[in-house]
C-alpha cells in the first residue's frame, strides 16, 4: 500500500510539473493579451518533434537546448503576423485563430514527420534507475523531468519579480497604456512573452516526448488538460497554475493507481445489484477508470461554484 | 402583395432546389454527399445560433449532435422490435427533443456569463461527455458505437426509405423545415434580443431583460436544432459512435459555421456546403486535404474575419451602386496569378510528400525526382506570388472607386 502511495505521489509530481510548466506560458500569454491559446499544446508537440529530429543528428541534449528555441521563435513569429492581425477582429476571433493554428500545426506535423509515432528516447545517460524502493525502479530521467521542472519554475518566478525585464512585464499586464507611454515597445514585450510562453511549452515537450510517447495526437492529449489548469487555477494567475498543475498531477496519479470504485462503496452501504440492471455501467464503475475524466469534473464544478477559479481575481 | 411574393420566392425557390438537386446529381456518391450536406447544414445553422446570433463560443456542441443521434438510433432499434410503434419520418423529432433535454439541463449553469467561461464549461462538458461515452457501454457501445436500421415500422407512403435516396427527400423535407424555423427565431422577440445580449449584455439587462435567460433560450433552441441534425445523422449511416460527439465534430462545426461567415443567416450553409464538397471530393485526390483545410481555415480567420458570406455582403453597395462591373478586370488581373500561386504551392506541396515515380497533377505529369520540374514549379510560384503583390494595388484603387460616395453620383 505504501509503495503504491510514494510512487503514485512521485509520478504525480512529475505529471504536475510538466502540465505546470505548459501551464506558466499559457496563463502569462493570457494576462498580457487576454487571450487563451489553444495552439499552447501543439508547440509542445512541435518541440518534441524537433527535438527527434535533431536527436537523431547531434543526441539528446542538443535537441534540450534549440528546439525550445526554435519553438519559441516560431511562437513568436506567429504572434507578429498571425495573431496581431486577428487582433482586430475580436477576442473570439483571437481564439478561433489559436484553434485553427492548432489544427493546422496537427496536420503539418503530419505532414513533415508521418502518422506514425517516433522513436524518440532518453538519453544513455539517465537510463538508469534512480533509486529502488520497494522492488520497484524509479528512473532517473523521471527525477531530472523533476529537476528541470523546479529550476524553470524558479528562474521564472525570479525573473518576474526580480528583474527589469519582469517589472516591465508586469506593468504591462495591467497598464499596457502607461508602460507604453513610458516609451516600452508594449507590442514587442506581447511577442517575447509569446515566444517564452511557446518556448516553455517546447521545453516541456522535449523532455515529456521520450516518457508520454511523441505522436500527432500528443497535443490534444495534452491540451484539454493544461486549460483545464489554467482555468481551475484563476486565469492569470501563476500560484493558481502551480497549485493546480500539481492538484490535477497527484489526483490522475492517485486514481490511475488506486483500485476503489462503486462495487466497493456499494458493499460498505450493503446495497447490492444485480448484473441485469439497466445502470449496471454506473455500479461497476471504479476509479482508474474514471481518471481521464476527472480534470474536466472538477473543471465544471470549479466553473460552476467560481467561475474565477482558485486564485482568479474577481472579473470586473 | 408583390412583397409577401418576394418572401415567400425565396423559401419557394430553397424548396425548389432542395428537391431538384438529386435529379441533377444522381450517382450514389452524390447523393450520399446530399445527404451528409442535409446533416451538417442544420448542425452549422444551429450552431449559428449560438456564436453567431448569441455570441456563445461553443467548443462542445456535438454533444448535442451526438445525444440526439444515440437516442435516434436508440429509438430506430426500439421500432425495431416492436417496443414502439412509429414512423421513421419522426426520428430526427427524438434526436432533437433529447437534444433540447440536454441543452436545459446542461444551460442552467452554462450560459451564466458568454465569452471565455462560457467557451472553458462548453469544453469541458465536450469532454467529459465524450469521456463517459466509452464508460457507460450500455447506452453508448462503447468503441465500437451503436447501430440499428431504418426499414422497418410502418411504410410512410409507401416509402420505407431503404435506398438512400428516399432518405435524402426525407432529410430535405427536415432541413426546410428546420431552416424555416432557424430563420423565424431569428425574427422573433427572443432572437432579437439575443444579438441584443451579444453586442452588449450590460445594455440589455439595463433594458430589463436576463441576460442569462436570453441566452438560455437561444442554448436550448441551439441544441435542439443540433439533436435534429444528430437524429438524420443516425438515420442517414444507421450507426452513431463517440466520434459523433467528442471534440473533433464540435472543432467541425465551428470551421463550418466561421469559413461560411458567422452572423449571416447564409454563412453556416455555404461553411456546411463548401466543408463537405471538399471533405468528400478533395479526399479523393489528396491525403493531404486536412492540411489544406486546416491552412484555408488559417487564412480565412486573418483575411476574412466574416467568412464566405461575409466577403459576398461586401460587394453589396458596389451591387447597389451598379459599380461590380468595374471589378470584374482588377479582380481577374489579381485573381488569376493567385489561382495559378495556390495550384504551384500545392504542386510543391503534393510533390515533396508523395512516394510515387511520377504525380499526375491537373492532367500533367510532374517529376518529383527532376530538379528541372521543382525549379519550373517554383518559378511558376515566385512569379505569380509577385504579381498578386503588384496587381494589388490597382485592386485596392478599384475598389476604393467603387465603393466611394463622391465621384459625381447623387446619393
Amino acid at each position: 500500500m505504501l509503495e503504491v502511495f510514494i510512487f503514485a505521489t512521485l509520478n504525480g509530481l512529475v505529471m504536475g510539473l510538466l502540465l505546470f510548466m505548459m501551464a506558466s506560458g499559457l496563463t502569462l500569454i493570457f494576462s498580457m493579451m487576454g487571450v487563451l491559446n489553444f495552439a499552447h499544446a501543439s508547440f509542445y508537440m512541435l518541440g518534441a518533434y524537433f527535438a527527434y529530429s535533431i536527436s537523431l543528428r547531434t543526441g539528446f541534449w542538443m535537441g534540450l537546448l534549440i528546439a525550445p528555441v526554435i519553438v519559441g521563435i516560431l511562437g513568436a513569429l506567429i504572434e507578429r503576423y498571425g495573431l496581431r492581425r486577428v487582433h482586430q477582429s475580436g477576442h473570439v476571433a483571437e481564439l478561433v485563430f489559436t484553434f485553427g493554428l492548432a489544427f493546422l500545426i496537427e496536420e503539418s506535423v503530419q505532414f513533415f514527420w508521418g502518422r506514425d509515432t517516433k522513436p524518440y528516447r532518453q538519453p544513455e545517460a539517465l537510463s538508469d534507475p534512480l533509486f529502488t524502493l520497494f522492488g520497484q525502479d524509479f528512473p532517473e530521467y523521471r527525477a531530472f523531468m523533476i529537476f528541470i521542472s523546479i529550476a524553470i519554475f524558479i528562474a521564472l518566478y525570479r525573473v518576474l519579480t526580480r528583474s527589469r525585464v519582469g517589472i516591465i512585464i508586469q506593468a504591462a499586464i495591467t497598464h499596457p497604456k502607461t508602460v507604453s507611454n513610458l516609451g516600452h515597445n508594449v507590442p514587442l514585450i506581447f511577442m517575447g512573452v509569446f515566444g517564452v510562453g511557446t518556448a516553455l511549452a517546447g521545453l516541456a515537450g522535449v523532455i515529456a516526448g521520450p516518457i508520454l510517447t511523441t505522436f500527432p495526437g500528443m497535443a490534444v492529449v495534452m491540451g484539454s488538460i493544461v486549460f483545464v489548469i489554467v482555468v481551475i487555477g484563476g486565469l492569470g494567475s501563476l500560484t493558481g497554475a502551480f497549485i493546480a498543475s500539481l492538484l490535477i498531477g497527484l489526483l490522475q496519479s492517485y486514481a490511475i493507481a488506486s483500485d476503489v470504485g462503486m462495487p466497493d462503496l456499494l458493499n460498505l452501504l450493503g446495497l447490492e445489484f444485480d448484473q441485469g440492471h439497466p445502470l449496471k455501467d454506473l455500479w461497476t464503475l471504479t476509479l482508474p477508470q474514471i481518471a481521464p475524466i476527472l480534470p474536466f469534473l472538477l473543471l465544471v464544478l470549479v466553473l460552476i461554484f467560481r467561475p474565477t477559479g482558485l486564485m482568479g481575481k474577481r472579473e470586473e | 402583395m408583390m412583397d409577401k411574393l418576394k418572401k415567400f420566392s425565396i423559401w419557394i425557390a430553397l424548396l425548389a432546389l432542395l428537391m431538384l438537386l438529386p435529379q441533377l446529381f444522381d450517382s450514389i456518391l452524390a447523393i450520399s454527399i446530399l445527404n451528409q450536406m442535409t446533416i451538417a447544414i442544420v448542425f452549422a445553422l444551429s450552431y449559428n445560433m449560438l456564436l453567431g446570433q448569441g455570441g456563445m463560443l461553443s467548443f462542445g456542441h456535438a454533444v448535442y449532435f451526438g445525444l440526439g443521434g444515440f437516442m435516434a438510433v436508440h429509438a430506430l432499434i426500439m421500432i425495431e422490435f416492436e417496443t414502439m410503434y412509429f414512423s421513421v419520418v419522426l426520428i430526427p423529432l427524438i434526436g432533437g427533443l433529447f437534444g433540447l433535454l440536454a441543452a436545459l439541463f446542461i444551460g442552467t449553469f452554462s450560459t451564466h456569463k458568454a465569452g471565455t467561461v462560457f467557451a472553458m464549461i462548453s469544453l469541458g462538458i465536450g469532454e467529459l461527455i465524450a469521456a463517459s461515452s466509452l464508460i457507460f457501454v450500455s447506452f453508448f457501445g462503447g468503441e465500437g458505437g451503436i447501430s440499428g436500421a431504418r426499414d422497418f415500422g410502418p411504410l410512410f407512403f409507401g416509402m420505407d426509405f431503404g435506398p438512400s435516396i428516399e432518405v435524402y427527400y426525407l432529410a430535405a423535407s427536415w432541413v426546410f423545415i428546420a431552416i424555416i424555423f432557424m430563420y423565424l427565431f431569428t425574427q422573433t422577440p427572443a432572437g432579437r434580443m439575443a444579438n441584443a445580449v451579444r453586442d452588449n449584455p450590460e445594455r440589455a439587462e439595463f433594458i430589463g431583460y436576463s441576460a442569462r435567460r436570453v441566452r438560455f433560450i437561444s442554448f436550448c433552441a441551439s441544441g435542439l436544432f443540433a439533436g435534429i441534425a444528430g437524429g438524420l445523422y443516425a438515420l442517414n449511416y444507421e450507426i452513431v459512435t463517440e466520434e459523433s460527439l467528442n471534440a473533433a465534430t464540435s472543432g467541425r462545426v465551428l470551421l463550418m459555421a466561421y469559413i461560411g461567415g458567422l452572423g449571416y443567416f447564409i454563412g453556416p450553409i455555404i461553411g456546411a456546403v463548401v466543408l463537405t464538397l471538399m471533405n468528400s471530393l478533395l479526399s479523393n485526390y489528396s491525403e493531404l486535404w486536412m492540411l489544406y483545410l486546416g491552412i484555408m481555415f488559417v487564412l480565412t480567420v486573418m483575411f476574412l474575419p466574416r467568412g464566405f458570406a461575409g466577403f459576398i455582403m461586401m460587394h453589396q453597395l458596389a451591387w447597389v451602386r451598379g459599380r461590380l462591373k468595374n471589378l470584374l478586370l482588377p479582380y481577374a488581373i489579381t485573381g488569376i496569378p493567385a489561382v495559378i500561386f495556390i495550384l504551384s504551392c500545392i504542386a510543391i506541396v503534393e510533390m515533396s510528400y508523395i512516394e510515387e515515380e511520377v504525380l499526375h497533377y491537373l492532367g500533367l505529369p510532374l517529376n518529383p525526382s527532376s530538379i528541372v520540374t521543382w525549379l519550373l514549379t517554383i518559378t511558376i510560384a515566385s512569379v505569380s506570388f509577385y504579381a498578386v503583390r503588384k496587381s494589388l494595388t490597382q485592386l485596392r484603387t478599384a475598389w476604393n472607386h467603387a465603393n466611394s460616395i463622391e465621384d459625381g453620383e447623387e446619393s
